[in-house]
């Protein structure tokens, strides 16, 4: 990777634990990123994704190593990096003008009202929220409210974006549309974004590169998946590339199986060169160091899996 | 009769509460003892109570027409023994009001300070801890001695009755505002003095206001004893000369108008929380 727009050098999180002795969620984690890529992160719960996150924006601070972020390492957090919240975490007792304005005059501070009232209004237009910039949070519904926490993040045209399971808390078909506006946005806008999801489609969606994570305490960060599929995926037919299947079961075949013993198993696990995996070259090859996984036989006999890797 | 709302039953249930408890009052105030015989000359020294069998305690109709009488002219100055029920509150929501002020003044801006800092939280606990079950009128001979002066004195009391709700309520509203609102206002940049005002003052408002509201209910319930110390003017200053001068009527009337006064007083402070609640 030549151009490292975002570049994490070894970062550990430790906490002390209980008599004395110190949890280590993860340590010594190298992971980088280039400008403009939508990256997810994938991994069990504890195994330290979040705190990654807080890192990146500047909410915590790593116990060792640093991030640099378009040249320079960070101390604390940026306008530069926009966070959108799980809970979305909008100010209940401003409007959704309110909320977005609030973001704007911290960034312009200087900008007078109609200025700001302007700039605002864009962003929300952008999510599709117009007509609804007087309601308060507690008229939205669940994917209104994260709408209004994306227009929030993107007003204050970041250089990157951090999602902390954004959609995690809605329903299947909001959580499609956002999921399609969050492309879209990212697409036109050439954000690059780190998102944090449980979500294996939602991983293979959006995502340019996926990290897959191995279960904490002591999480590393096992491979860099490369999604195969063609940057102008369309949600609709995107189970019928062919490399999709394979995508997916890689993926998780890693969560349910490779993610606990992934430390056990690969003793000569490089943090700071992290297996970078293509998916669907001849024969479902894993590139570089990473052994080839010997074909698991399906469970239900008589039903063989979707061919792939012809 | 079920169409009639809950509010109009309940109303004149009250109403109903209300009527029989006049009446009974009316009643059990009317009944004679017996009367002795007693001569003449005698009989000018003892009160109707010995002479005519009339009850020592008022009935509904006297309060009534004495409290009628007192407010056709609330605000008469017939010197320091002998003032209009006006004045006599008006005294009283002054101290409150000022020494309150006062407290809204040193409470909030501290609790904040308490809140936002662990470090401050901690080092002042045990003095709050020590500080707030103190009984206010505990303070007033310490206040006397050291200010010299009875009607300050009467204010500073209400100063440190009403300054523990609002300071503790603050301090935990400031110290439980959502960590998610503070990392909103963190990744914005915005510094600690806007951050204070545009995110924690808003959160912790409800908070506050019910710390508040709860201060000026103490406060009117001290007012009323510490005027019976301090004596000269004010509401209980009146209670407590009107059971000297053993006019029962008055000290009835004055205990009707401090619970009206004290249900405004809850009432406007309960207006000023609803504005400042939000909908999560």
């Amino acid at each position: 990777m030549t151009d490292k727009f975002v570049s994490i050098e070894g970062i550990a999180k430790r906490y002390p634990g209980a008599s004395g002795a110190t949890t280590t969620v993860f340590e010594n984690l190298w992971l980088s990123m280039a400008r403009g890529e939508f990256c997810c992160v994938i991994g069990h719960s504890g195994c330290g994704k979040t705190t990654v996150l807080n890192i990146l924006a500047g909410l915590d601070a790593p116990s060792e190593g640093t991030v640099i972020v378009d040249g320079q390492a960070i101390s604390g957090t940026s306008l530069d990096r926009a966070v959108i919240f799980q809970s979305h975490a909008l100010l209940p007792w401003r409007t959704v003008l309110g909320n977005v304005s609030y973001a704007v005059t911290s960034k312009w501070r200087n900008w007078d009202r109609a200025k700001v009232k302007a700039h605002a209004q864009t962003f929300i237009d952008l999510v599709g929220l117009t007509g609804s910039e007087h309601k308060r949070p507690s008229e939205l519904s669940g994917g209104m409210k994260q709408r209004v926490g994306i227009a929030r993040a993107l007003s204050i045209t970041p250089k990157m974006m951090l999602m902390d399971e954004p959609f995690s808390a809605l329903d299947a078909l909001t959580r499609g549309t956002l999921q399609d506006e969050v492309r879209r946005i990212c697409l036109e806008t050439g954000q690059t974004a780190f998102m944090i999801t449980h979500d294996v489609d939602e991983a293979i969606y959006l995502a340019d590169k996926i990290f897959l994570m191995t279960n904490g305490p002591g999480a590393v960060l096992a491979e860099v998946v490369e999604n195969p599929l063609p940057r102008d995926r369309g949600r609709t037919d995107l189970h019928r590339h062919p490399l999709y299947y394979a995508l997916r079961n890689h993926i998780i075949d890693f969560l349910v199986t490779r993610s606990k013993n992934f430390t056990a198993e690969t003793p000569d696990h490089d943090p700071r060169n992290v297996p970078v995996i293509h998916i669907g070259k001849p024969g479902l090859t894993i590139a570089s160091d990473v052994k080839p996984e010997p074909p698991r036989e399906p469970s239900w006999p008589g039903l063989s899996r979707p061919s792939t890797c012809s | 009769m079920t169409t009639i709302s809950l509010r109009l039953r309940a109303g004149l249930v009250s109403i109903a509460l209300l009527a029989a408890f006049l009446g009974i009052w009316h009643l059990a105030t009317r009944a004679s003892a017996p009367v002795k015989a007693m001569s003449p000359e005698y009989a000018k020294l003892m009160g109707l109570t010995a002479t005519q069998g009339k009850s020592a305690m008022p009935g509904p109709l006297d309060v009534g027409a004495k409290l009628w009488e007192h407010l056709k002219r609330p605000f008469y100055d017939n010197g320091p023994n002998d003032k209009g029920l006006g004045i006599q509150l008006g005294y009283s929501i002054a101290r409150v009001g000022l020494g309150y002020l006062l407290a809204v003044l040193v409470a909030i801006p501290l609790g904040f300070l308490i809140g936002m800092s662990p470090l401050l939280s901690r080092a002042l606990d045990p003095f709050i801890q020590v500080l707030k079950p103190i009984s206010p009128l505990a303070w007033m001979p310490l206040a006397l001695y050291t200010i010299k002066d009875s009607s300050i004195s009467a204010i500073f009391v209400i100063f440190i009755c009403s300054i523990w709700p609002m300071l503790l309520n603050t301090v935990f509203g400031v110290a439980s505002v959502r960590k998610e609102w503070i990392n909103v206002a963190r990744t914005l940049e915005v510094g600690t003095l806007r951050r204070a005002f545009t995110v924690i003052l808003p959160a912790a408002a409800p908070t506050i206001l019910t710390g508040m509201r709860i201060s000026i209910g103490i406060a009117w319930l001290v007012i009323v004893a510490a005027e019976m110390l301090v004596g000269g003017t004010g509401i209980g200053y009146f209670v407590w000369n009107e059971w000297n001068n053993l006019s029962i009527t008055n000290v009835i009337i004055a205990i009707l108008l401090i619970g009206i006064v004290g249900m405004l007083l809850d009432q406007i402070l309960a207006r000023f929380t609803r504005m400042v609640t939000f909908p999560e």
